[in-house]
């Protein structure tokens, strides 16, 4: 009793009402209701097509839904947009990296608009833990979609977002690479972020209890 | 939090100096948009003639179109290669206005293909035989206009730039835009030709540059957000 | 301030709405027009210098008028569903769109036609023909934008911004190119102007053009609930509205057979 008290007295850190999402005239889902509290982490499931990419869209606010609220701290995000996008880290299946810089300086760049704290020797720590030495320097272009994917993926272990949303976040990421991921998710909801994800794969080093699920049906029409 | 110490100023340099390492390391695009410039500039007088008093003429019209239609040209490359990378979405998603980040885009895209094409212009006014007392008019006139026309046409890309083959849609968006500009600059140059004052010209391009600075910023961050919906 | 507004927000509400007032605009609109059509071609005295091809006037400068008048109509739907989020705004500037591209044609054959017997040639570089050819652009990029969108309500809203800055830039455009125009050929060119009309030159005009507005307000409103249908598609009310006439039609055709 008590701890449903305290958790209802935290208001939600993300929420959302009576969402719709149509695209191309097709109904991906209806009237959702979501709470994401600081602790959770979320598995977004269901079969290709069934708007897991358009849903985390809405909810970093990339995407407008056709109807229904998506709420930060109880603001709506389209008025708290600044403080929003300063806890907001949101990758989507694009990596967002240029090849025509650096592996260090697409880091530091995506970093540095973040907002998050860097400098040379940082950097180089940073992409030691995705298994990235020796390229720090390498045109991106000259290295692997997987290896872009970690690019963009180091910018975690150094940001000071709460709010995590991760799409598809381990493809082209070897086993260890996804274990090392799944640690740091844990390590993030401990200190009172939250991770919404979408995955093919079950999350290992998780709980089965301890992972919600958001499961989206495909509604044929 | 830490980002409140990153200033307009500190985020606008930042997104500057990336666009310019870019485009320093790809060089083509800065020179394509210039050659084309160039070689659109040399068919006229194999169109038309190489009598020296028709071409003088007809110069200003001609250096100021192959201008419109190289910065039209360039344009793509203003968003294009950061929407289908991903780059784009993460900047929306930056903490940061979005028109500072689309300034500092739109200024190192007037950097990239404004400039060159101002530099090499006079050498062109040489080949058109455009009238010598000219020169300041055309150059001012350039200079004042095509940071208009890349104000305007971020706007035109801003809105294709999700639409597969939206290359021909944005002339059309941008073109009839750019027509206030091409008649005062042409009328500038005529005017100096003629050794009359142009200043009245110049001012109302410059009243076009400070309106579409203000403005154009807002118009191309709404359609960003149109275009990564 | 907006609450009256609010009933109207809904599409199935201004639907019904619009289908309610639609045939009386289309009774007024041809009654106007037949009036003012018969009235300015056959009673309307010929004009003493043009004679009778001055008539194409009626037609014409109510063609122009209109046609810069949807233009603002669409830009004010386009800053009402900007600002308030008013998504039917987005309907009804897709729905005038074309319409004002037509008006602006018409006014740009007929001011074509005009000007073969005043100047002896179809076109001259005049500064209101000019000028309407320049909105004409503006319309077709804002046709071409919104169809180049698969998502129609994203269609609306990236339509809504060009027609904005058009709007912004229109009279910036009229103006400099009258500039232009008046700089180049001086007054050596009589303009396609109003001219001083006699009393009973201004009757028929005055029928002919509220009989266009009402056309044009006709037309438009057709196209708008036809824009709300396909964009509410999946709506229930739209199914069975659907379903009432198809089942309706099936009733006619076996009544047909019989």
């Amino acid at each position: 009793m008590s701890v449903n008290q305290a958790t209802s007295l935290t208001p939600p850190l993300i929420s959302v009402t009576n969402l719709t999402c149509i695209r191309e005239e097709r109904l991906l889902f209806d009237q959702l209701n979501i709470e994401i509290n600081a602790g959770d982490i979320v598995q977004v499931e269901g079969p290709n097509g069934s708007g897991k990419t358009s849903l985390l869209r809405i909810l970093s606010g990339l995407s407008q839904p056709f109807e229904g609220e998506v709420f930060f701290n109880q603001q709506l995000i389209s008025q708290s947009r600044e403080e929003f996008h300063q806890d907001l880290l949101y990758l989507g299946h694009l990596p967002g990296v240029k090849g025509e810089m650096s592996a260090a300086e697409n880091l530091s760049f995506n970093l540095t608009l973040q907002g998050a704290p860097n400098n040379a020797v940082n950097i180089e720590k940073t992409l030691s833990a995705v298994n990235l030495t020796g390229f720090e320097d390498s045109l991106a272009s000259h290295l692997s979609a997987g290896q872009h994917r970690r690019i963009s993926l180091a910018r975690l272990y150094k940001s000071t977002a709460k709010i995590w949303i991760l799409d598809e976040p381990f493809t082209a990421i070897d086993k260890q690479g996804v274990r090392a991921l799944e640690l740091l998710f844990k390590a993030h909801i401990k200190q009172g972020g939250c991770v919404i994800l979408t995955t093919h794969q079950d999350l290992l080093t998780f709980e089965p209890e301890q992972v919600k699920k958001i499961t989206l049906d495909y509604v044929f029409d | 939090m830490s980002i409140a110490n990153l200033s307009y100023r500190a985020v606008f340099s930042l997104v500057l100096k990336r666009d310019l390492t870019i485009a320093m390391r790809h060089k083509d695009d800065i020179i394509n948009p210039l050659l084309f410039f160039v070689i659109v500039v040399t068919l006229f007088p194999l169109g038309i003639g190489p009598e020296a008093q028709t071409l003088s003429r007809i110069a200003p019209g001609i250096i100021w179109v192959a201008a419109l239609l190289s910065t039209l040209l360039s344009l793509d490359r203003l968003f294009k290669s950061d929407h289908d990378d991903g780059s784009l979405e993460q900047m929306l998603l930056s903490p940061h206005p979005v028109f500072i980040l689309v300034l500092a885009k739109i200024v190192a895209h007037w950097l990239i293909t404004g400039l060159p094409l101002i530099l090499i212009a006079p050498l062109l006014a040489v080949l058109l035989h455009l009238n010598e007392q000219s020169y300041g008019a055309l150059m001012l006139t350039l200079l004042l206009g095509t940071p208009v026309l890349s104000l305007l046409g971020a706007i035109g890309v801003g809105l294709t730039v999700g639409i597969k083959k939206g290359g021909v849609l944005l002339s059309l968006l941008v073109l009839p835009l750019y027509i206030p500009v091409l008649i005062f600059a042409t009328s500038a140059i005529d005017t100096a030709a003629l050794g009359l004052p142009y200043s009245g010209q110049l001012a109302i391009i410059a009243a076009l540059f400070i309106g579409s600075l203000t403005l154009a910023p807002f118009a191309v961050g709404a359609a960003l957000k149109v275009s990564t919906n | 301030m907006w609450k009256w507004l609010h009933p109207y927000a809904n599409p199935e509400v201004s639907y019904h709405f619009t289908g309610k007032i639609l045939p009386w605009l289309g009774a007024l609109a041809t009654l106007f027009l037949s009036i003012g059509i018969i009235w300015a071609l056959a009673f309307a005295p010929a004009d003493y210098q043009q004679g009778d091809s001055f008539r194409i006037f009626y037609v014409h400068v109510p063609a122009a008028s209109l046609s810069m008048g949807i233009y603002f109509g669409m830009a004010i739907a386009a800053f009402t569903s900007m600002v308030w989020q008013f998504k039917l705004a987005d309907a009804s500037a897709a729905a005038m769109a074309p319409v004002g591209a037509i008006f602006t044609a018409i006014a740009l054959i007929t001011g074509a036609a005009w000007g073969k017997p005043m100047w002896g040639t179809w076109w001259i570089w005049d500064a209101r023909l000019t000028s309407e050819l320049i909105l004409l652009f503006l319309y077709l990029g804002v046709i071409a934008l919104h169809n180049a969108f698969e998502d129609k309500n994203l269609a609306g809203k990236a339509a809504g911004i060009l027609t904005l800055v058009g709007v912004i830039n229109l009279p910036i455009i009229k103006y400099s190119v009258e500039w232009w125009n008046t700089l180049h050929q001086g007054s050596t060119v009589s303009k396609l102007g109003k001219p001083s009309m006699s009393i009973d030159m201004l009757w028929p005009f005055v029928f002919c053009f509220i009989g266009f507005a009402l056309l044009v307000a006709t037309i438009i409103c057709i196209r708008f609930r036809s824009e709300i249908l396909t964009r509410n598609s999946i709506r229930p009310w739209v199914r069975t509205l659907v379903s009432e006439h198809l089942s309706k039609h099936i009733a006619q055709e076996k009544n047909n057979a019989i």
